[in-house]
């Protein structure tokens, strides 16, 4: 079956602003985008154990001047916190791509705190916020977000929400 | 336990940033950060001073960026533990150009000297070999160091040391704390512009 057109949308967003390191923690969202990554050789894709590690990662890769972006879940946010302090004060290129859990449709409960408080977290610690619906706005979102990321040295998060991604199916 | 030694932690930094060239450093917050500013500040050093955990990460981006210059990520033992995932996230990336040091004294000296989970048996540089690094090594002695300078330099393959220095502490030597401004300086040095 194939599956929606929005994450090739993503790739080339990325391949146009010259993006070459991808650091993600794995989701089911971004799997389409992760497998582009792989299967193009300009591009450095790096599993993280834990979603901060991406923001250090992405410190490093601009100090060498570099581009890059975190693919991560609203969970993941959670994660990053703390470490988002080194984007306050360092001023880099921080773009993250955040599926969203914990808000339409969720089956899991437990998702439900991070998911509801993520937007807040991230501009709570700086980081400016778009929200995705929609499949025709990812890429104009992330078009956006990754100019203000690359000229402004700005941290930008588009957040692509639930009823883009669809019902995570509980059943095999 | 095999008995550690207590190297003076001014004294390795300095024999590891001696004749540096081309190196770049990513110093991990605390002790650290204030040892490689006594051995001189220069404009290939980065200093962290937030995000605990994100020294061997930052110095990873940076080697997968700058792959033709030796990469030496300077940290303790308290930002290591806090941040040990990096270690099988740098394991798999595996860039030749890059060293991470851990000086390991066993306590976190910046918080009053609590003792940390190698003093009671955790090893690095196991985790590190267990993690999949083609290098790990435990330094005792100054010649040991003196090699390792060397094994930087040559970008051989990634690596982990550890490195058994004592508590003795020593005046603060404070680097620059504006990020914006060192980031831009080791950009310049390396022909990169800043917006």
């Amino acid at each position: 079956m194939a599956g929606p057109a929005w994450p090739d949308r993503i790739y080339a967003c990325l391949e146009a602003a010259r993006v070459r390191h991808v650091a993600y923690v794995p989701d089911a969202g971004h799997a389409r985008l992760i497998e582009l990554a792989h299967a193009d050789p300009q591009m450095c894709p790096t599993v993280l154990t834990t979603e901060e590690e991406g923001i250090g990662l992405l410190l490093g890769a601009h100090l060498g001047g570099e581009r890059g972006v975190l693919l991560l879940q609203s969970s993941g946010v959670g994660n990053c916190i703390n470490t988002l302090a080194l984007h306050a004060s360092v001023r880099f290129p921080l773009l993250m791509l955040v599926t969203m859990r914990g808000e339409w449709a969720e089956f899991n409960p437990w998702q439900v705190p991070m998911g509801q408080a993520t937007e807040k977290v991230l501009q709570a610690m700086g980081v400016l916020t778009w929200r995705a619906d929609q499949a025709e706005d990812v890429e104009p979102l992330v078009a956006g977000a990754a100019d203000m990321a690359f000229n402004g040295e700005a941290a930008c998060a588009v957040l692509l929400g639930q009823r883009l991604i669809g019902r995570k199916q509980w059943v095999k | 336990m095999m008995a550690k030694a207590s190297l003076d932690r001014r004294a390795v930094v300095a024999e590891l940033l001696q004749d540096r060239d081309d190196l770049l450093v990513v110093t991990g917050l605390g002790s650290p950060s204030w040892d490689a500013y006594a051995a001189g500040d220069h404009d290939l050093t980065y200093y962290l001073w937030a995000g605990m955990g994100s020294a061997t990460t930052t110095g990873l981006g940076l080697a997968l960026a700058q792959p033709k210059r030796p990469v030496l990520v300077l940290t303790g033992d308290g930002e290591m533990l806090m941040g040990m995932g990096a270690l099988a996230t740098a394991a798999l990336k595996a860039p030749e150009n890059l060293t991470i040091v851990a000086l390991d004294n066993g306590a976190f000296g910046e918080t009053g000297n609590q003792a940390s989970h190698t003093a009671a048996g955790v090893s690095l540089a196991g985790i590190a070999r267990a993690c999949g690094f083609p290098y790990t090594t435990e330094i005792d002695g100054m010649a040991e160091v003196a090699r390792l300078r060397l094994r930087v330099h040559a970008r051989t393959s990634l690596a982990f040391a550890t490195i058994h220095i004592g508590k003795a502490e020593h005046p603060k030597a404070l680097p620059p704390r504006d990020g914006v401004h060192v980031k831009n300086r080791l950009r310049a040095a390396l022909g990169l512009q800043t917006i």
